[in-house]
């Protein structure tokens, strides 16, 4: 499988104009806050239209703008996983899950529901609300909804940010055995380094709305200045264009 | 503590206004789910047109309809040609008065709660596959239930409670379209006092109730 794109979008003042492809690998995009990450996972999903472009996987075009040809959310089938996690309130944890499976026959679903629910082991949560479950249960919760109807690809915005180191850590293997399994391409949002090279086969690089770099995890050069972190950032412009094979990355955690 | 008359006019009173709550909310939900989901042009006149009742006096409201639906109106003059029958001074003229003035509490109601729906979880939906339809019934209308109830609980107040645009479009015939806030104009009228207090107690304290439902159901989202 292969995903690519090529889009261009003006939002006010702002415009994204980015274009990449990736196989069937994670590739994570990196960057500041308002550099347009969110907005490409929004359109490889359908939820925002491209001004311009073409996004495409494999040979099933999602969008085209010459043609005017493309494919609604619904059809898509994508597994998105939003930074809010988007868990319905109104129904459980099990409701949740089996909400995921649209399309497929029920006992199917329900034979895939308890599988997810074992493999993410929420066994004990499948009658309670999302407001009764702690975070990182809810993320579990919801890549398990995302990954039932087995989507053709996965796109995660920022899909650890609200956990806390250990349980971080726990999902990133819990990713890593889903990436082993479901082997589709996954595209990931984070603003974690450690978690970009721990998981990315590619990492692109955005900066206000461009796709400035496209750099494999081993080439991103650790943080060496011990409690440097402020002076990083702000050296990080200088760092961008005189170095330019090495990222302007922070130290982990910024 | 009411006569005959008073009950025979709380009856009709609670016929009209279930009746006009029920219309108004499969009309006004589908039309609050329209105008906050839906990005077209004209969105806010069509917001206007349907809330306009809520601010004009009910008796221009009424005159409307009395254009719309009378013996010679736009709607009723073939209707009338057809099947001889006129909606005006009926008991459905009365639900028909009442639809139109408390739409508007419905609608305005409905589609705050709605939009008040957060979008991600709705975006959700989508993406895990489910058409619009779907996505409305299972995740849009149960979020913005208590909204719909409280409009809907909203409008039954005001539609029992309507007087202007009712007396123009079904008259005031004993028995057949004399609500109760009718029946009190008369008794007033007539200076029966007694029988006009009862009534009045008696509405004053059903309204009293419908307006704490209400507020119950809408504190969460207004």
């Amino acid at each position: 499988m292969s995903m690519s794109i090529s889009i261009r979008k003006k939002l006010g003042s702002f415009e994204l104009d980015v274009s990449w492809e990736i196989n069937n690998e994670l590739a994570v995009l990196f960057g500041h806050s308002g550099a347009g990450k969110s907005l490409t996972l929004q359109m490889i999903a359908g939820l925002i239209k491209p001004d311009q472009g073409v996004i495409r996987l494999d040979d099933l075009l999602f969008f085209d703008s010459a043609s005017g040809k493309g494919l609604r959310p619904q059809d898509r089938m994508l597994g998105y996983v939003f930074q809010d996690l988007a868990l319905f309130p109104h129904m459980t944890v099990y409701q949740n899950i089996l909400y995921g499976g649209h399309g497929i026959s029920k006992t199917e679903r329900l034979v895939r529901a308890d599988e997810m629910i074992r493999r993410f082991r929420i066994a004990d949560l499948r009658d309670r609300l999302p407001a009764k479950i702690s975070g990182g249960q809810k993320q579990r919760v919801a890549l398990a909804r995302a990954l039932l109807r087995k989507p053709r690809a996965l796109l995660l915005d920022e899909p650890f940010s609200a956990l806390d180191a250990t349980i971080r850590l726990e999902m990133v293997r819990l990713l890593k055995e889903v990436r082993h399994e479901f082997a589709i391409p996954v595209v990931m949002i984070t603003h974690d380094l450690d978690e970009a090279r721990t998981l990315a086969d590619r990492i692109f690089v955005y900066a206000e709305g461009k796709m400035v770099r496209s750099v494999r995890p081993d080439e991103i050069i650790p943080c060496q200045k011990p409690g440097g972190v402020q002076d990083l950032l702000q050296n990080s412009e200088y760092k961008l264009q005189e170095h330019a094979s090495i990222l302007p990355l922070p130290c982990s955690g910024v | 503590m009411l006569d005959s008359q008073a009950l025979s006019s709380l009856r009709l009173s609670l016929q009209v206004a279930s009746m006009a709550t029920l219309f108004i909310v499969l009309i006004g939900t589908g039309a609050a789910y329209f105008l906050a989901m839906k990005d077209f042009r004209g969105r806010e006149v069509l917001d206007m047109f349907l809330t306009l009742p809520l601010v004009l006096p009910p008796t221009v409201t009424g005159y409307y309809l009395i254009i719309l639906f009378g013996r010679n109106g736009l709607l009723g003059r073939p209707v009338f040609e057809a099947t001889g029958w006129s909606v005006m001074f009926t008991w459905q003229a009365a639900v028909l008065a009442s639809f139109v003035v408390a739409l508007p509490l419905m609608v305005k109601t409905a589609r705050a709660a709605i939009e008040s729906v957060d979008r991600n979880l709705i975006n959700a939906s989508y993406t895990l596959g489910h058409s619009n339809l779907n996505t409305a019934v299972k995740v849009i209308l149960p979020l913005a239930k208590k909204g719909i109830i409280a409009g809907a609980v909203l409008s039954f107040a005001r539609a029992m409670g309507e007087f202007g645009a009712t007396i123009m479009l079904a008259g005031n015939i004993p028995g057949k379209t004399d609500t109760m806030p009718i029946a009190i104009y008369s008794l007033a009228g007539s200076g029966e006092w007694s029988k006009a207090h009862a009534m009045v107690a008696v509405f004053t304290g059903i309204s009293g109730v419908f307006l704490y439902i209400a507020n119950r159901f809408g504190r969460r989202i207004i």
